[in-house]
Order: structure tokens, then sequence, then C-alpha cells
């Protein structure tokens, strides 16, 4: 009846696990209670759990990447004290617990952290950039986003029900096969990924046709900000990349699930192809993830030196180099393999080639700086951080890209700590910056600046304290995910880097401390100018937060940097005359489709690991319907007279000009 | 187990290798950070003194000189890298003094199988070798995938089920130094070190007599106990029955390590079909 499932899938004898899920569930619970008896919940379900507007669910994505992100951190928490402990002895986290821990931190951290806060940010900010109402495909969306959702709450499950994998965040075969991984926690991680993987897709596809076929009068490629670049970059990454994880997570899936030999020792299977197909997705992910970030660095480095970017041509060129070269250089992760010297040369090379495009953007931000106004906000330190952290793991990045290097240090702690030092310091650190600098637009009113700046130092520092000593213990021949150890010479720099990994847990609680504080005086944070950094690009042409329609007429653009022109322009020759010719707007209606295939593709995705055959086809089958159900729609959109935007647009116009009086008289 | 303090040739052109590639780095990263901080601190707003020019974004001057400054260095750094790949690929012997020395590394869960076929002697996770020599590796695995590492005499290599890799060192010094896996590869992962002993040229064969006198026995039977999952705290050693062991473990003859007891009787019915041979 429920396949594998027994009593004996919860971990009682575990009582970390068990303790702080129950913690989890209990307080989830307390939330929905809550949500229910207070009556928020058609509130939730309107505005929210079923919306296809771009901006909200841009939100729900960042939302859902803080919440993993504090739980892939209490990960990283329990990794550092366990190795700071564990010399000369077990630790206090066994083997088979340790090993569940990194894999669900990696996991965690690049699928259901990484990835939908960069794309949260795309969502929320690319519409409104290239002055439009809406992704190309609204409803699409919504199902990407709570895909996602899915494969972040199949994860978590493990927790509680079972196991999760122990095999690391890539599983590699053959240990990730039946015989040496019997367990389920594998299979909680190929149906999580191929299930958010899926979500993933769309929404790449989602975001390519929206930068290629929506933009606002005047919106040429060449005027688009950087961040649309970017974006569209990175989301062409996505759809060339991910069908390849998919597919050889399905064959690990047809391996584990029906005897086949893909990647077994046995029959035929050969493991190195598996390395190959998941470096091929793997190695252009991590690019992926950097290139919106160094959208945002672009933003937020022009935006605050007063400036346009510099060289926003060459940008462009060296995004789209980065975009072909990062497909040609995943042999760079097992050198160690035995290639031939020429394979593993060639690729090296190929892999220091990548340094080269990344270097000029290091240069154009800096000359962005150059002969500007640089205001230091907390956006602008998140990405002045930024680069100087990510200069040092480019460094080390073309170091392991050197093979004889790369003999001493791979798999080593020294490659834990390049790793991190890239994506915190590079995706991570651009995230916080996006998150505190389009916060303002997305609820209308900033973050407070202190606490900000306070997260940031912690972060900043911590960063160096805990990274810096694993380089240094990598040296010393420390290799990765080891549970215990008897070399006395690590045991010091293993210390260091639980402290660092503190000093990022007091930058993680300034974070939520800048968030309660940040609603709590809302009203002296208030922008009603819809413009509150002095910004250069269209998103900042509307008001905070804006209507749902974005903008009532449509922008028309004449040049790069669109509202900084626009501002000049009226700072020249004055405001023009105020009667717009407000038109009725059709927007697309609300749709539970995302919502309830989600359901439905949790169920199925539960089912799958545990093996409970009839519920598989009844999650297949509910998913599918829903799809039918959507695609049988009659009305798929809902008019906003002109009148009603009339309305909403001059109150806008009303408060902004109030605002800026208020400004200009001070 | 220091890198940076290398007991043979192999780590120690890597580790010129590596410091090389970073000094060439770090003369245009160093002043880059510097020009960071000098411009984002000059140009602050505050500052009445700098020049504030909105309109200035374009210049093909600098363009030029920031494409030209990285490409320059990865010219140099890929030269080093395409040289140094082919001086130190892993499978090119290595010079050295004595008759070379022929181990075969049988990784297995958790330990290491050395295997002398010359000297018809097998260890587990205790490798010694002659000082001077060349020591010529072979390498696979008895079950899933791990590394072979020896941080202070050189390069690491992949050990695989089905397939032979190939190693090339030296040691300079006589003395202890430890190995490791540096690929997970279960719970007992961790347990993998491995002590290495450098002895003279004169006590090596010394040492392979005394173990090929001893009463332990290596033949499939062993072997098959050997494979199964276990951390191996005793460093046995044992007489060589058969010198074509690792051949026929390498090409899967004997079979791959059998992995968690329990996983001899999958609980699901339709993955069972996983153990057809």
């Amino acid at each position: 009846m429920f396949g594998k499932l027994t009593w004996a899938a919860i971990p009682l004898d575990q009582p970390i696990p068990l303790v702080t899920g129950l913690i989890v569930i209990l307080a989830l619970l307390a939330i929905v209670a809550w949500i229910v008896i207070a009556g928020h919940l058609p509130y939730l379900w309107r505005e929210w759990i079923t919306s296809v507007d771009h901006k909200k669910i841009g939100v729900m994505y960042v939302l859902l990447a803080a919440v993993m992100l504090l739980r892939g951190f209490s990960d990283a928490l329990m990794m550092r004290s366990q190795q700071a402990i564990a010399f000369h002895s077990q630790g206090y986290l066994p083997p088979e617990h340790y090993n569940q821990i990194f894999s669900a931190h990696g996991t965690l951290m690049i699928f259901f952290v990484a990835m939908p806060f960069v794309i949260g940010l795309m969502n929320l900010v690319v519409p409104l950039q290239l002055g439009v109402r809406d992704v190309a495909f609204p409803t699409l969306n919504s199902v990407g986003f709570w895909l996602t959702a899915t494969g972040a709450l199949l994860v978590n499950v493990s927790l509680v029900v079972g196991e999760f994998a122990r095999t690391g965040w890539l599983p590699y075969p053959p240990l990730s096969e039946l015989t040496y991984s019997p367990g389920v926690g594998v299979d909680y991680y190929l149906w999580s990924l191929q299930i958010s993987g899926i979500g993933t897709l769309v929404t790449g596809i989602n975001l390519v046709t929206t930068v290629l076929k929506l933009r606002t009068r005047g919106m040429t490629y060449l005027r688009m900000p950087m961040f649309c670049w970017t974006t569209l970059a990175s989301s062409m990454m996505i759809i060339a990349a991910f069908p390849i994880l998919t597919a050889t997570l399905a064959m690990l899936i047809l391996d584990r699930y029906f005897g086949f030999h893909f990647f077994t020792n046995e029959a035929g299977g050969n493991v190195m192809m598996f390395m190959n197909l998941i470096w091929a997705w793997g190695h252009p992910e991590v690019y992926i993830l950097v290139i919106p970030a160094f959208g945002v660095y672009s933003e937020v480095v022009s935006t605050f030196s007063g400036k346009p970017l510099f060289g926003y041509r060459s940008m462009v060129l060296a995004v789209m180099a980065i975009c072909i070269i990062s497909f040609m250089v995943w042999l760079h992760h097992f050198f160690t393999m035995g290639a031939g010297p020429d394979v593993n040369a060639i690729f090296g090379i190929a892999s220091m080639i990548i340094a080269v495009p990344t270097g000029v953007k290091i240069y154009n931000w800096l000359f962005t700086m150059y002969g500007g106004r640089v205001r230091f906000t907390t956006p602008m330190l998140w990405s002045i951080g930024f680069m100087v952290t990510f200069i040092l793991g480019g460094l080390t990045g073309v170091l392991v890209a050197v093979p004889p290097a790369d003999f001493m240090l791979h798999n080593s702690l020294f490659l834990v700590a390049h790793f991190h030092n890239v994506i915190i310091g590079g995706v991570l650190f651009g995230a916080f910056a996006g998150y505190t600098y389009w916060f303002p637009k997305a609820f209308g009113f900033r973050l407070h600046e202190g606490w900000g700046k306070a997260a940031f130092w912690f972060w900043l520092i911590g960063f160096y304290v805990a990274f810096m000593p694993l380089y240094a213990v990598g040296f010393l021949g420390m290799t990765r995910r080891m549970q215990h150890y008897d070399v006395a010479e690590w045991r010091p720099w293993l210390i260091l880097a639980a402290g660092g990994a503190v000093l990022i847990l007091i930058g993680i609680i300034c974070q939520v401390a800048q968030l309660v504080v940040s609603i709590r005086d809302r009203e002296e944070l208030r922008d009603l100018t819809g413009d509150p950094w002095n910004g250069r690009s269209l998103e900042w042409a509307t008001a905070s937060p804006p209507p749902v329609f974005n903008f009532a007429i449509m922008p028309d653009v004449s040049g790069g940097d669109a509202y900084w022109t626009m501002k000049q322009y009226a700072r020249e020759h004055g405001l023009q005359g105020n009667e717009r010719a407000y038109r009725d707007i059709e927007m697309p209606r609300n749709s539970p489709t995302g919502f309830v295939c989600a359901f439905f593709a949790t169920i199925m995705g539960f089912a799958l690991i545990w093996h409970i055959w009839w519920m598989v086809l009844l999650g297949g089958i509910g998913a599918f319907a829903t799809f039918v159900v959507f695609a049988w729609r009659d009305h798929d959109e809902y008019v906003i007279p002109a009148a009603e935007v009339a309305l909403i647009d001059r109150t806008n116009l009303e408060q902004r000009r109030a605002a800026l009086s208020l400004a200009g008289s001070v | 187990m220091n890198i940076f303090d290398p007991q043979g040739p192999i780590a120690a052109a890597n580790r010129t290798i590596l410091i090389d590639s970073v000094a060439i780095m770090l003369t245009i990263i160093v002043p880059t950070i510097a020009a960071i901080f000098a411009f984002a601190f000059w140009f602050r707003q505050s500052n009445s003194r700098a020049v504030y020019r909105p309109d200035w974004a374009e210049s093909g001057r600098i363009e030029l000189v920031v494409w030209s400054i990285p490409a320059l260095t990865i010219m140099l750094l890929g030269g080093v890298a395409w040289i140094g790949s082919h001086q130190l690929d892993p499978a090119v012997p290595v010079e050295g003094t004595g008759s070379p020395v022929r181990i075969q590394v049988v990784s297995l869960d958790w330990k290491w199988l050395f295997i002398y076929p010359d000297q018809r002697i097998a260890t587990v996770n205790k490798l010694t070798v002659p000082v001077g020599a060349p020591l010529h590796f072979e390498l696979t695995s008895g079950s899933v995938m791990n590394v072979f590492f020896v941080p202070q005499l050189g390069s690491m290599i992949y050990t695989m089920n089905g397939m032979v890799t190939q190693l090339n060192l030296r040691a300079d010094q006589e003395g202890t130094y430890q190995g490791l896996s540096a690929m997970l590869s279960g719970d007992g992962f961790s347990d993998m070190m491995f002590d290495v002993h450098v002895v003279s040229p004169l006590a090596f064969p010394g040492w392979a007599a005394d173990t090929a006198r001893g009463d332990q026995v290596l033949n499939s039977d062993s072997y098959a106990k050997l494979a199964r999952q276990s951390v191996e705290v005793s460093n046995t050693s044992y007489r060589l029955a058969d010198p074509e062991l690792f051949g026929k473990i390498a090409t899967q003859e004997i079979p791959p390590g059998p992995g968690p007891e329990s996983s001899a009787t999958p609980t699901s019915g339709i993955s069972g079909a996983g153990n057809v041979r």
C-alpha cells in the first residue's frame, strides 16, 4: 500500500533532524493556523498564491530563497562545528548524518537559494526595466515558481521522513547507484531536482521570450539595461544546460528504478560519462548564477556612481562570450581522472579564457566609478565587497585551471574555499545588493541602512574568517567532506573557520533585524517618488510598488539609461503637459494552475521516492489534468478600464510630485 | 601533509607551477584591487575636489587596455598550463635511482590495498617504498570511485572500477608521510588515510622478503572478505597468491564490492533487476 514507506522512515533515533523537523512543522502549523483564524487565507490565495503578476512571483521566489538560506546555513554551522570538534574523535555527527548534511547544504544552496534568488530578481525587475506589463507567459511563470517550491519542499521532507542523499551535492555514481546507496536519500535528491528543474526550464524559456519579444517602444537591444542582457544570457544558458541535467538524472533514475546500466560498475556502465554529463550542465550552471549577479552590480555601480555603465558594448560582448565559452570547459572538474596532457591543457586554457571577459567586467565597473559621485549605500557596499572578493576567487579559480596545480588541490578544502569565494562573493553578494536595491520598488519603502551596513560588514569579515582558513588547510592536504580527522595541523584552521561561520550568523541576524525594523518603521522609510536612488532605468519611472499593470502608458525610450534620459529631458525642457491619454488595459487573470499542479507534483514526487505506485498515478494524472483544465479556459484576461487606470496613475503622480517638491524645498 | 613541503620531484614541480601561477596573477590583481579602493575613495560623493563627469562612459583606449591585460596574462598562464600538463602528466615515468617499483593500488570500501606484483606481496593502508626509486602506480577501484593522494609526493589520481589509471611518483626523503582518499566514497571515507613509509633502498628488499614470509595469503577468498564494507585499523599484510589479482579486479573478473550488506535484498520489487548480471 505505501511502498517502501514504513514507520521506520521516521528517524526517531536521531534527535537532531527529528527535533528540528518537529519545530519547523509546529512553526508552519502555527503560521497556517494564524493565517486561517485571522482570515488572511482568501487574501493570500487571491493576491499571492494564484497570482500571475511577475512582481509577486519574484517576491515569492526571493522569500523561498531566504527561507532556504536559513536552512542551508544551519547545515553549514553544523558542518563547521563538527569539523572543529572531530579531531581524534567522532564529533557529534556520525558519518551517515554528516554526509547528508553536506549533501543537503550544497543542494539547497545552489538549487533552492542561489537559483530562486536570482530568478526572483529577474522576475521582479526585467519586465519593469523593459517597460512592459508582465512576462511573456504569466501563468507559466507561476507554474515555474511552484514547481521550484515543490523541489524545496521535498528536500526538506527528507529531514523527517527517510533520509537525504549522502553522496554530495552531485551524486557521483557508482556511489549513488542502488548497490552502494540503497536508501531513499538519492531518490529524494533526484526527484526534487527533476521537478524543480522543469520549473527552472520553463522560467528560462519565459524570460528569453520576454526579453526577445516584449520590449517597449524604442527599447532596442543596445538600449536595454545590463541586467536585461545578463538575464537574457543566463536564461539562454538555462535552456541549453538544464535539459542536460534532466537527461543525466533521468539516466540515473533508470539505473536505480529499472536496473539500467548507464553508470553502474557492471554491464558496461560508465561513471565517467556521468561526470562529463553532469558538469556539461554544472559548469554553465555557475555562470547561470553569477551572470545575473553581474547584471545587478552593473545597475548598482552605475546608479550609485551617477554615471552610465562604462564600456556598455564591451560588457555585452563579455557576457555573451562567457555564455558560450562556459559550455566548453566542463572537463576542468576532473583533470585528475587521467586524461592525456593535451585534453587537460586544452580544457585548462579554455577555462582561463573565461577569466578574460570576466576581468574586463571588473575593469568596466572600476571605470564606471571613475569620474562618478560614489554614494556608499548598502547595495554599493555589497558591490565593492564583491569586486575585491571576486578577484581573489578568480585568482584561485584560474589557479585550479592549471592542471599541475589542480593535481595538488582538486577536491581539497582549497577548492571548497574557491567556490564559496565566487558563489558567496559573486552570486550571494549580488543577490543581497539586488535585494536592498530593489526592495523599495517591490514594497514602497526602503530597507534600514544601518542594519544593512552592519549585515554587510559581518558577512564580509565572516566570509574571510571562514574561508581563508579553508584555503590554508587545503594547502595542508585536507580533502573535503571529512567527518573526522587525526591531523593536528588542520585543527586550528578549522576552529578559526567555525568562528567565521559565527560571524556570518551575526550577519544573517542583522539581515533579519533589518527586515523587522524596516517593516516597523516603514512610514519613515516610505518612498513616494518611485525613484529612491536617483535611478537610471525604467523600473524607477513607475510608482513604488508599481500598479499591477506597471505602466499606465507604455514608456517611449529614446536612448540608453532610459529613465535618466527622461529626467534630463524634463530638467532641461520642464515637465510636459500632464493630460495623458489613458486606455483600457488588459491583464492576465490569476490562475491556481501553478499551485494545483505543484500540489500534484509534490504527491507524485513523494510517491516516486517511496515506490507508492498508485499515488504516482494519482499525482501524475492530477498534474496533467490541471494543465488540461487550464488549456480549456475561456477567459484568460480581464480589463482595467481607462478611468481606473487614470485614477491610479494620477494619484501616483500627485504623490510623486508632492514628495519631489518637498524634497526640493528642503 | 603540507604541499609546500614536497618530498619528491613531482610534488616539487607542481608546487613551483602553483607558486608561479599565483605570482603571475598577483602582478595584475594587486594593482586592480588597489585601484578599486582608490577610485571608490577618491570619487566619493563628499569629495568636492573630484571631477564629476556624468556622461563619460566610453574610451576606446581604456577598453583596449582592459581587454589586453587579462588576455596577455592568460596567454602567459596558458603557456605554463600547456607545458606543465605535458611535463607533469601522471602517466609519464619519472627518473630515479635503482630499479623502478611497480605498485598496484586498489581502493576498497573503505581501505587501500597496495599490491606489489614483483615482490608477490600486498599490504592494507600501509605503503612502503624505497627512497629515490621511480614508483609506478597502476590504480583501480574495487567498488566506488576514490582519489589516491599523497600530498607531499605529488599528483592525485582517480581510481575507478573497470578502469586502470597510471601515476608516477618518486620520494626523495626517508620518513613517514600520510596519504588519503580525496573523493567521498561513503560512510567510512574519512578513515581512508594511509601511511607511506619511505625506507632506504637497502631496507626495502628486506621488508619485502619479511612480508612475503607472513602467514596471511591474499587470494580470492581473503580478497572477498577485504572487499566488504569496513574500516580497517590493522595494517594487515599478505603474501600474494595470485599475481594476476589486480588485472582480475580491474577487468571485473572479480566483481566489484557488494556495498552495504542489506542491499543484497532490495525492498522494492521493480529495482531487483539491477542485480542481474
